[in-house]
């Protein structure tokens, strides 16, 4: 008999098996939704698919009454925004520190020990320290999110910078380049798939951090909704919009793994 | 005079002498393999003569210049592994080191000085053989093609002294025999001085003028690692210019003495 590790799914009955847990939650939604809707007609807490996709509209499609605006679209752009700059100043921070600490003694004996402590600092406990220094803005979310992952991702970038192996930073110099040229055509592009690859890791912490800080100052955003329907047990909102965020993220990921693979086609091939 | 000259050298790690007494003089076309024990210090030699190390004491002259203090344009190397850039494909790695010295601050040639750097890249990889890989990534190479590359890497800025470290240690013996041809094509074909480290007699023999073996003439059997290994034998090969060499007979010389 076949053993269970060699027995491999084709590619037609592999998705269904994928598809499987997907279709099992929904069910499961669907079922005790109804269990309880059967017992009390008014049950906020599991609404049906009906009230789920009326939702949808209200937030999405239909102008709010009070400012005239789409909520969905103004709270998505917000947190988007916060998420895309707090993210991007992470990873400029991260190319620097991390090429520099990985690859120049100097910078790594000045600033490797002072990042390894800095990055044991949980990022919630400052989120006081940053409503207070730069007030309930936009910038305090974007340093919340920017210290949640940049020494994560420094120490990354920094790891896989000293993984490159140093017969190829003797054979650049035998080829006459500077240190600033091994940055720019050895270094850098070697780096730059890890790079995407400690951004797609960095995401969930990301959003935690977005929505974080969202829920406890904020006057829009994905996070700041879900926080305020709470108060009225609005599970209809939040339902979607925590399946909204869901994609939203999973698409971030998905296109990163693609960016990378379409600019770096050789970090794929296997070395041999 | 031109070639290289080292002169009663020294490396000393704390704890344990590596290399003492080390004198060798080789002219500017020479080709110098050495040989030795393994952990004799073949490989802190040719580090040296990188300055990737620096001697405890004594010097080491190129074309009467001391070296530089960091590795330069001057010496070409070849490793065993990893001396190729897996991110650029096979003309632009070869391309590289035009583009180093002739674009200081982007590292990058375009437009005409591009397809010039190119041009030259491409018949540098024609003379290794590697011409039908020009655009493949390193990776979708053989270990063979790879050392080709390496090869073809270290020559293009027409270095004076090229140093191989057990370049061919990873090939197969069919393989090996071919880069053997390539590279006494590739030397005799410029002005410059080899030196490599290799672990296999035959292939120091076959390939070099010079075969200098390194190793412990002292030994203290208290504490092997007070003495150093130091140049045990240094024999010029003979070899009839048109060559239908024989190695065996040299090697059965170094075993005679």
């Amino acid at each position: 008999m076949t053993r269970l590790i060699n027995l491999r799914p084709a590619r037609g009955p592999s998705i269904l098996l994928g598809a499987l847990p997907f279709a099992a939650a929904v069910a499961a939604y669907a079922l005790f939704s109804a269990l309880r809707h059967s017992e009390n007609p008014s049950d906020k807490l599991l609404p049906g698919f009906s009230a789920l996709s009326d939702a949808v509209v209200r937030m999405g499609f239909t102008p709010d009454v009070r400012t005239g605006q789409y909520l969905l679209w103004v709270d998505s752009g917000a947190s988007l925004r916060r998420l895309g700059l707090g993210l991007l100043s992470a990873t400029l921070l991260a190319l620097g520190f991390g090429v520099g600490t990985g690859l120049i003694p100097l910078i790594r004996a000045g600033f490797a020990p002072f990042i390894a402590v800095l990055s044991m600092i949980p990022p919630m406990a400052v989120l006081p320290i940053l409503f207070i220094t730069f007030g309930l803005g936009e910038v305090s979310k974007l340093v919340l999110i920017t210290i949640g992952v940049a020494p994560f991702m420094i120490r990354d970038l920094s790891l896989r910078v000293a993984e490159i192996p140093p017969e190829q930073l003797i054979k650049a110099q035998t080829m006459g380049a500077s240190t600033w040229q091994i940055v720019l055509r050895v270094v850098l592009p070697q780096v730059l798939p890890r790079l995407i690859d400690s951004v797609r890791l960095s995401l969930g912490p990301a959003w935690l951090f977005l929505i974080s800080a969202e829920a406890i100052a904020a006057t829009d955003g994905l996070g700041f909704r879900i926080f305020l329907m709470r108060r009225y047990l609005a599970m209809d909102v939040i339902v979607p919009y925590v399946a909204w965020i869901t994609l939203l993220a999973f698409s971030m990921d998905w296109g990163l793994a693609r960016l990378s693979r379409a600019l770096f086609p050789w970090a794929g091939l296997a070395p041999r | 005079m031109s070639g290289l000259v080292v002169r009663d050298l020294w490396m000393e790690y704390p704890g344990q002498m590596v290399l003492e007494r080390v004198n060798l003089t080789l002219g500017s076309g020479e080709f110098c393999a050495i040989v030795g024990p393994s952990g004799c210090g073949k490989t802190t030699f040719l580090r040296m003569l990188l300055s990737i190390e620096k001697p405890t004491r004594g010097d080491i002259l190129l074309d009467d210049q001391k070296l530089p203090p960091e590795p330069s344009a001057g010496r070409g190397v070849v490793f065993q592994r990893y001396s190729v850039f897996p991110h650029l494909r096979v003309v632009e790695n070869v391309m590289l080191g035009l583009e180093f010295s002739h674009a200081s601050l982007t590292g990058r040639l375009f437009g005409a000085a591009r397809r010039r750097a190119m041009a030259e890249a491409d018949r540098l990889l024609e003379a290794v053989g590697l011409h039908t890989a020009r655009d493949k990534f390193p990776a979708q190479l053989s270990g063979g093609m790879q050392q080709r590359l390496a090869l073809a890497q270290a020559l293009i800025l027409k270095p004076r002294l090229l140093l191989l470290d057990e370049p061919f240690g990873a090939l197969d013996p069919g393989t090996k025999s071919s880069m053997h041809r390539l590279l006494m094509s590739l030397w005799r074909e410029r002005d410059m001085a080899i030196v490599m480290v290799t672990h296999d007699l035959s292939e120091a023999f076959t390939l070099a003028t010079r075969v200098v073996a390194l190793d412990r003439v002292r030994i203290d059997p208290q504490s092997p690692e007070a003495f150093g290994a130091t140049v045990k034998f240094d024999i010029k090969v003979h070899r009839p210019v048109r060559s239908g060499e024989s190695p065996g007979d040299q090697q059965r010389a170094l075993t005679d003495r």
